[in-house]
C-alpha cells in the first residue's frame, strides 16, 4: 500500500479538468447557488467520478488515495461547493454497495458514476445532527413496500438528486432500529421542501426534504433491518478522511495564494514580503499546512492498509478543518481588502472552509470519539 | 492510420519566475524546475487521438498513435502521461536539451520514422521554452515529404487524403495532403469541430481541449511499451550546427514613480521619459 506515480497522474488530471472546466465558471455558479448539470457527465468522461470504486461498476477501480487525491485536484477549482456536489456521490453510494445486493448494485451505481444520476445521503433531520441514533424518520412495513414519513435537512445535492440513500427507523431500538433506503425522484409524497442558502459552498444545492407516507418498494431497501448504524459508521470514516482532505487541500490553495499576492502587492514601498510580520504569518501557514496534510496522507494510508483508525481519522478531520480555518483566516488578512471580495479564491475558500468543523460530525463530536479512542 | 506523435517535456510556462540563469550565462538552471509537456505538443497528442478513433467510442483505437522524445530518463514521465491520455507505444532517445538543436532533433526523428513507417508526423507548432518553430519544417524537407503547419483543422478524407486547415490573415486556407506527410498543429486543433478521422462523425463535437486520463488507463498505461535509444543510433553521426552563446533574464523592472496629475505626466513623458 503506497503512492505511486498514478495517484500523482490521476491528481494533475483532476486538476486541470478543475482549472479548464469549473474555475472559469465559479463565481457564476456561486450566485446560482448550483452548476450545471452536464458537469457530472462531463467530470464522468473524464473518469472523475467515483474514482475509487469498482470498475465493474463504472468506477476507475482506484484505492482509497485515488479517491482523495482526486478530490485535492478537484479544489484547484477553486470552490469546496461544487466538489461537495460532483462528490455527495462518494457517500450516498457506499452503503449501497456495502448492504445491496447485486440487483440494486446494477440499479443505483453505474447511472450515478456516468453522471446521469445524482445520488445524495440523508441522515441529518430538523431534531437530529450529532446524535445520529435520534433519527425519527419512519419506515414502516406495508406488505411489498415500506411507507416512510418524516423530513432531512442540510442534504447536498439534495435539491436535484435523482435518487436518496435515507437513513430510517423501523423499530424502536436505537442503533438497531435504523434501516438505508434508497428514495427516488418522483416517488409520491417525497419532495424537495427548501433549497437552503449557506454561508459557503455556495455552488452546491442543500435541501430539506420531506417524506409524507411515501411508497417505497421493498427492494428499495438497503440490506436487511436494522443494518444502517454499522455501515453509517463506516462510512463516516471516509467522509471525515475525505473532509480531512478538504482541509489540509484548502489550506494549500490559500497558501499559494497568499504567497503570490504577498510578493506582488507593495506597501510603504516595499512587498509584503518585506515585512518580516508577513514572513512569519506565512511561515507559521506553511507549518501547519505540511503538517496537517502530512498527517493526513500518513492517516489515509494506514486506513487504505485495512487499519480501523476511528480515532485516527478524527483527530485528522479535526487538525484539518482547525488549519484550514486559521490558514484562511489570515489568508484573508494577507490579501486586505481585496481577500473580502467575492472574485478571490481566498475568499471564497475561507468561507468553504467553515463548514468544516461542522459537517460530517461537528469537532466536538470529533473530540468525543478521540476521548474513547484514548480510553476516557 | 499510424501517426507519430514528437513531445518535448518544457519548464512549466505558468512558473516562468522559477527559471534561473547563472552569472556565467552559458546555460538555463534546471534544477529545481517543474516540468510540463509542452502545450502544442499536448494538443498533436489529442489530434493524433482524434484521427485514430471513431470520436462516439475513444476507448478503441482504430490505427497507433506512437509518442517520441528526445531527453533524460525523467521525460519519461511525459511519456508515461501520454500513454495514459491514450497513445499506444513510447520511444525515448537519451539526450540533455543542452546536446541538441532543432536540425538535430529533426535528424533523429528521420531514423524513427525510418523505422516506424507512420503515415503522418504530427507535432506541436513550436515549443514554448525555446519558440524555434523549426523541427516539424526541417523533418518534412529530410523526409521530402508534403508539410502543413499550424494547422487549425484535419479531416481525414475516404481516399486516404487531408485536409489542412490553416488560419491565415483573412481567412482560412485549406490545403490537401497526400501521406505520408507532416503536420504541426496550432491551439485551435483541440476545438470541438477541428479534427475527424474518416470513421467519425462529422455531427460529432469534440470537448474542447485535451481530453483526460481515467485512472484505468492510467494504470494500464504503466504496461504499455517503452522503448530507450542512444542518441547516437538516431543521429547517424550528426552534431548540432548552432550552439547557445549566452542567455540573459529579462531585466528586472525598476520602481515606478506616482505623478500629481496629467500635466505632470506629460511634462515627465517629455522630460525625462523623452518619448513625446
Ligand atoms: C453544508 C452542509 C452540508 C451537509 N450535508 C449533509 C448531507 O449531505 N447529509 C446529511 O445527512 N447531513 C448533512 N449535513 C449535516 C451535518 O452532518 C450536520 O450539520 C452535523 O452533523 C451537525 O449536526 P447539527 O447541525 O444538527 O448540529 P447539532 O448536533 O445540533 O450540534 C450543535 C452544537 O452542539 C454541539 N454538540 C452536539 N453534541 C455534543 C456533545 N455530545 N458534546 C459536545 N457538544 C455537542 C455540536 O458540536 C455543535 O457545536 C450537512 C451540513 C452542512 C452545513
Amino acid at each position: 500500500m503506497a503512492l505511486d506515480e498514478s495517484h500523482d497522474r490521476l491528481r494533475d488530471s483532476a486538476r486541470r479538468f478543475a482549472e479548464e472546466r469549473i474555475g472559469p465558471h465559479v463565481v457564476d455558479w456561486e450566485e446560482a447557488g448550483e452548476f450545471p448539470r452536464e458537469l457530472y457527465r462531463e467530470a464522468a468522461a473524464a473518469g472523475l467520478l467515483g474514482v475509487s470504486f469498482p470498475e465493474e461498476l463504472g468506477g476507475g477501480g482506484g484505492d482509497l488515495l485515488h479517491g482523495l487525491v482526486a478530490s485535492e485536484g478537484l479544489l484547484r477549482g477553486g470552490s469546496s461547493g461544487v466538489v461537495a456536489g460532483l462528490g455527495s456521490l462518494g457517500i450516498a453510494l457506499p452503503p449501497i454497495l456495502l448492504l445491496g445486493d447485486d440487483e440494486q448494485r446494477q440499479r443505483f451505481v453505474p447511472p450515478v458514476l456516468a453522471g446521469e444520476r445524482i445520488a445524495a445521503l440523508a441522515i441529518t433531520e430538523p431534531g437530529t445532527g450529532s446524535d445520529v441514533a435520534g433519527v425519527t424518520t419512519r419506515a414502516v412495513r406495508d406488505g411489498d413496500d415500506y411507507r416512510i414519513s418524516g423530513s432531512k435537512l442540510f442534504i447536498t445535492s439534495g435539491v436535484r438528486a435523482d435518487q436518496v440513500t435515507v437513513l430510517a427507523r423501523t423499530s424502536e431500538e436505537a442503533h438497531a432500529g435504523l434501516t438505508f433506503f434508497v428514495v427516488e425522484r418522483g416517488m409520491r409524497g417525497f419532495e424537495v421542501s427548501r433549497a437552503l442558502r449557506k454561508t459557503g459552498w455556495c455552488a452546491s444545492d442543500t435541501a430539506e426534504l420531506s417524506f409524507d407516507d411515501v411508497r417505497v418498494p421493498a427492494r428499495n431497501r438497503v440490506g436487511e433491518e436494522g443494518s444502517g448504524f454499522v455501515s453509517l459508521m463506516k462510512n463516516f470514516q471516509s467522509e471525515r478522511l475525505a473532509l480531512a482532505f478538504f482541509g489540509h487541500a484548502t489550506a494549500e490553495i490559500v497558501l499559494e495564494d497568499a504567497l503570490e499576492y504577498a510578493r506582488e502587492r507593495r506597501a510603504f514601498g516595499r512587498p509584503l514580503t518585506g515585512f518580516q510580520v508577513t514572513r512569519h504569518k506565512l511561515a507559521w501557514m506553511a507549518t501547519r499546512v505540511h503538517a496537517a496534510k502530512a498527517f493526513d496522507y500518513a492517516v489515509a494510508l494506514r486506513v487504505q492498509g485495512g487499519e480501523y483508525l476511528v480515532g485516527e481519522v478524527s483527530m485528522a478531520k479535526n487538525f484539518a478543518a482547525e488549519v484550514a480555518n486559521e490558514v484562511c483566516w489570515e489568508a484573508v488578512q494577507i490579501l486586505g481588502g481585496m481577500g473580502y471580495m467575492r472574485e478571490t479564491r481566498v475568499e471564497r475558500l475561507s468561507r468553504d472552509a467553515r463548514l468544516l468543523p461542522i459537517g460530517g460530525g461537528t469537532t466536538e463530536v470529533m473530540n468525543e470519539v478521540i476521548g474513547k479512542s484514548l480510553g476516557l | 492510420m499510424k501517426i507519430l506523435v514528437a513531445l518535448k517535456r518544457v519548464a512549466d510556462p505558468d512558473n516562468a519566475n522559477k527559471v534561473k540563469i547563472p552569472a556565467s550565462g552559458d546555460k538555463v538552471e534546471t534544477a529545481g524546475l517543474e516540468w510540463k509537456l509542452n502545450p502544442f505538443d499536448d494538443y498533436a497528442l489529442e489530434a493524433a487521438l482524434r484521427l485514430t478513433e471513431n470520436g462516439k467510442n475513444p476507448k478503441a483505437r482504430v490505427g497507433e498513435v506512437v509518442v517520441v522524445t528526445l531527453g533524460p530518463k525523467e521525460c519519461e514521465t511525459q511519456l508515461r502521461s501520454a500513454l495514459a491520455t491514450g497513445a499506444d507505444r513510447a520511444i525515448r532517445v537519451e539526450a540533455t536539451d543542452e546536446a541538441l538543436d532543432g536540425r538535430l532533433v529533426a535528424h533523429a526523428l528521420r531514423a524513427i520514422v525510418a523505422e516506424e513507417k507512420p503515415d503522418l508526423v504530427v507535432m506541436g507548432k513550436q515549443a514554448v521554452d525555446g519558440d524555434n518553430n523549426q523541427v516539424g519544417q526541417a523533418l518534412a524537407e529530410l523526409l521530402d515529404w508534403p508539410m502543413a503547419t499550424f494547422a487549425a483543422t484535419i479531416e481525414e478524407e475516404a481516399a486516404g487524403s487531408v485536409l489542412v486547415g490553416r488560419e491565415v490573415d483573412g481567412g482560412v486556407c485549406t490545403l490537401r495532403l497526400k501521406p505520408p506527410a507532416v503536420i504541426t498543429v496550432d491551439l485551435r486543433i483541440v476545438a470541438p469541430a477541428s479534427v475527424y478521422s474518416k470513421h467519425t462523425d462529422k455531427a460529432h463535437k469534440y470537448a474542447d481541449g485535451v481530453r483526460f486520463a481515467a485512472l484505468p488507463a492510467i494504470m494500464a498505461a504503466k504496461k504499455k511499451p517503452l522503448a530507450v535509444k542512444t542518441l547516437a543510433e538516431v543521429t547517424g553521426g550528426a552534431t548540432p550546427t548552432a550552439s547557445y552563446a549566452k542567455f540573459e533574464l529579462p531585466p528586472a523592472r525598476k520602481a515606478g514613480i506616482k505623478v500629481k496629475d496629467v500635466a505632470e505626466l506629460v511634462q515627465r513623458l517629455a522630460t525625462e521619459a523623452k518619448v513625446l
